[in-house]
C-alpha cells in the first residue's frame, strides 16, 4: 500500500518575478509502507524542495500529494496533521534546539500534537533510547552537549512524534566517522524495529548502497531514476553521465569485468564483491 | 516570503551614475536635499522633480521604482498635505464651511510639500539603487574621516555597518530554515492571539540568537586570524578616486541649485 503518492508535483519559486525558478517538475512518485529509500542528486536538483512538499511545508504550484490516499492540501487548516504523519529532520538539526532541557526539547513536537503528559513522557524516553541518549543527559541543557549528542537530541525530537514516514536530510553531514556510523545504525535499527518508512537524503553512494532498499535519483528538477539499489546502480553509466558517482566497489567490479574477468559489473556492496571474487578464484584454481 | 525583502535595493548597472564615486554621490544627494528645501515655489520644486527624473533616466533605473519606494510613506504625504490645506491661512479664501476655511496658499503649500517629500524619497532612493551597500559604507567612512580627529571611531562604525549589511541575507535564510524546522515539529505560527503568537516565536528566536552569537564569534576569530587590527594603518585594495564623471555631476548639481535659487527670485514664493 502506498503511504506517499504524488501526481504531477511541480513547484516554482518566486513565480512571476525575474527570479522565477522551477525547483521540481512533474514528479510522480509512489512510496510504499515500510520502504527505506535513499534520495540522491546534486545540490539544486530539487531534493530539498521535494522533501519539504512531502510534509506540507511547501505548497505545490501544481499537482497533488496524497498521504494514505488523503489529499494533503484539500483542507489547508488540517495541514499540521500531515506534518505529524511525515516527520522531517532537517540538515544540521541541532541548530533548531531551543529549550532549557533535553526533555523539554524532545517534548516540543508531541506537545504540539496535543498529547497528555503521560504519553509525552513515554514518547520522550522511548525516542531518547532509540537514538541512544544516556538517561542522565535528559535533564541537561541541550547546549551543554557535544555536537553528535545535540544532533541525536534533534532527531529524537522528530521521532517522538512517531511519524509514519521519517525523512532525514543528510543526517550525518559534518559528523566524524564514528558519529556517522552511530547515526546510520540507529536509523537502520529504527527502520527494522518499527518498520517505518524512511526517506534519507545522502551524498554518499556507499552509505546508500549499504543501507537503503530503494534509490531515488533526482536530476535537474526531475526524477532521473527510481528503483531498487541493484536496478539503479546497474545502470551506472547513466548515473555517471549526470555527474554522480557510483559506489567505489561497483567501480572496481566494473573495471575488473572490463579487463575480461567473469565478474558481475553490477555489484554494489563489499560482501557481494568478496563472494564473486572468491568464486572466480576457486574457478581458476579448480 | 522573507526572501522578498530586499535591503539596500541595489540595482547593478554600468551607467555614469553607477560609476560615480560614492563620496560624491552622498555629498550631491545632500546638496540636492538642501536645494529642495530652499525651493519656495511650485516651479522650483517642479524643476527638482524634473532633475531627479532625468537622473533616473540616466541611471536606467525604472521609474516605477519611485512609486514602489513611495508606497510606505503615502500616509505621511496625505497627512502633511491635509494639515497644510487646513492650517495655512493666507491668500485668497476659496472655500468656507462652518469652521473649515481653505485658502489659495494652503493648497499651493500642500502641493509643494508633497512634491518635496516625493522628490526627497526619489533622490535618496536613487543613491541606494545605484550604489552597492558596501561602497556606500566605504563612502561614508571616507566622508566622516575628519571626525577621527575628535576621536569618533569612524572606521569601526563603517565596519559594523558593512558586517551588518553583509549578514542580513544570511540571517534571513537562517530564520527561514529554523521556521521550517519548527513547523515540521508542529509549531503553529499562523493562528492564535497576540500572546500565543509571541510565545510561538520563542522556538525561532532562541536558535536564531544562538546562531548569531556563534557566527559573531567565528567571524571575530576569522578576522583576528587575518590580523585585523582596526582601521589604523589599513590600506585599501580599491582606493576611491574622483573621476571626470564626478566633476560633471558636481557641476550639474551646482547649476541645478543655482536654477532653484533663480526660480525663487523670478517667481512669487509662498512660505
Amino acid at each position: 500500500m502506498s503511504v506517499i503518492k504524488t501526481e504531477g508535483l511541480t513547484h516554482v519559486y518566486s513565480m512571476g518575478t525575474p527570479f522565477q525558478k522551477t525547483a521540481i517538475e512533474n514528479i510522480n512518485l509512489e512510496i510504499n509502507e515500510g520502504e527505506f529509500i535513499g534520495l540522491i542528486g546534486h545540490t539544486g536538483s530539487g531534493k530539498s524542495t521535494l522533501i519539504q512538499h512531502l510534509n506540507g511545508l511547501l505548497e505545490p504550484t501544481e499537482g497533488k500529494i496524497y498521504i494514505d490516499n488523503e489529499d494533503m492540501w484539500a483542507d489547508k487548516s488540517k495541514i499540521r496533521d500531515f506534518r505529524f504523519k511525515v516527520g522531517l529532520v532537517f540538515q544540521y538539526p541541532e541548530y533548531q534546539l531551543f529549550e532549557e532541557t533535553v526533555y523539554k526539547d524532545i517534548a516540543f513536537g508531541p506537545k504540539n500534537m496535543g498529547l497528555d503528559e503521560k504519553e509525552i513522557e513515554k514518547r520522550v524516553f522511548e525516542s531518547a533510547i532509540s537514538v541512544g541518549l544516556a538517561p542522565e543527559l535528559i535533564e541537561k541543557s541541550p547546549f551543554e552537549l557535544s555536537g553528535g549528542q545535540k544532533r541525536r537530541v534533534a532527531i529524537a525530537g522528530v521521532l517522538a512524534m512517531e511519524p509514519r514516514v521519517l525523512i532525514l536530510d543528510e543526517p550525518t553531514a559534518g559528523l566524524d566517522p564514528y558519529g556517522r556510523e552511530v547515526i546510520l545504525n540507529l536509523i537502520k535499527k529504527y527502520h527494522e524495529e518499527k518498520n517505518k518508512t524512511i526517506i534519507w537524503v545522502s551524498h554518499s553512494m556507499e552509505d546508500i548502497a549499504r543501507f537503503a532498499e530503494k534509490v531515488l535519483v533526482m536530476n535537474e528538477s526531475k526524477i532521473f531514476s527510481f528503483g531498487t539499489v541493484e536496478e539503479v546502480f546497474r545502470n551506472n553509466k547513466e548515473i555517471e553521465n549526470i555527474g554522480l558517482s557510483i559506489p567505489q566497489i561497483t567501480k572496481i567490479s566494473r573495471s575488473l569485468s572490463e579487463k575480461g574477468l567473469e565478474i558481475d559489473s553490477g555489484i554494489f556492496n563489499v560482501e557481494a564483491a568478496r563472494d564473486s571474487i572468491l568464486k572466480l578464484l576457486k574457478k581458476k584454481e579448480g | 516570503m522573507l526572501k522578498d525583502i530586499t535591503i539596500g535595493q541595489y540595482f547593478p548597472g554600468t551607467s555614469p551614475m553607477h560609476k560615480m564615486d560614492p563620496r560624491m554621490k552622498i555629498s550631491l544627494t545632500f546638496l540636492y536635499i538642501i536645494a529642495l528645501f530652499l525651493a519656495k515655489n511650485i516651479a522650483a520644486v517642479g524643476f527638482g522633480a524634473v532633475f531627479v527624473i532625468v537622473c533616473y533616466w540616466i541611471s536606467k533605473i525604472p521609474l516605477n521604482m519611485i512609486i514602489k519606494s513611495l508606497k510606505p510613506i503615502v500616509p505621511i504625504i496625505i497627512f502633511t498635505s491635509v494639515l497644510n490645506v487646513f492650517f495655512v491661512e493666507s491668500g485668497e479664501l476659496l472655500f468656507e464651511w462652518k469652521f473649515i476655511h481653505i485658502y489659495r496658499d494652503g493648497i499651493i503649500v500642500s502641493i509643494l510639500m508633497s512634491m518635496r517629500i516625493i522628490c526627497l524619497i526619489a533622490g535618496t532612493g536613487l543613491l541606494t539603487y545605484t550604489t552597492s551597500p558596501i561602497s556606500l559604507t566605504d563612502g561614508i567612512e571616507r566622508l566622516l574621516g575628519p571626525l577621527k580627529k575628535i576621536k569618533v571611531p569612524v572606521h569601526e562604525i563603517a565596519m559594523m555597518m558593512t558586517i551588518a549589511l553583509r549578514f542580513i541575507p544570511t540571517l534571513i535564510e537562517e530564520t527561514e530554515k529554523i521556521m521550517s524546522a519548527q513547523k515540521a515539529r508542529g509549531a503553529d505560527l499562523e493562528s492564535g492571539g497576540i500572546v500565543d503568537r509571541a510565545k510561538a516565536l520563542i522556538p525561532i528566536l532562541i536558535p536564531l540568537f544562538i546562531s548569531s552569537f556563534r557566527r559573531a564569534d567565528e567571524l571575530a576569530l576569522a578576522m583576528e586570524c587575518r590580523c585585523y587590527r582596526g582601521g589604523e594603518g589599513r590600506t585599501r585594495m580599491k582606493v576611491l578616486k574622483y573621476t571626470f564623471v564626478d566633476f560633471v555631476a558636481l557641476g550639474l548639481v551646482v547649476v541645478f541649485t543655482a536654477g532653484i535659487m533663480g526660480l525663487n527670485f523670478a517667481l512669487p514664493t509662498v512660505m
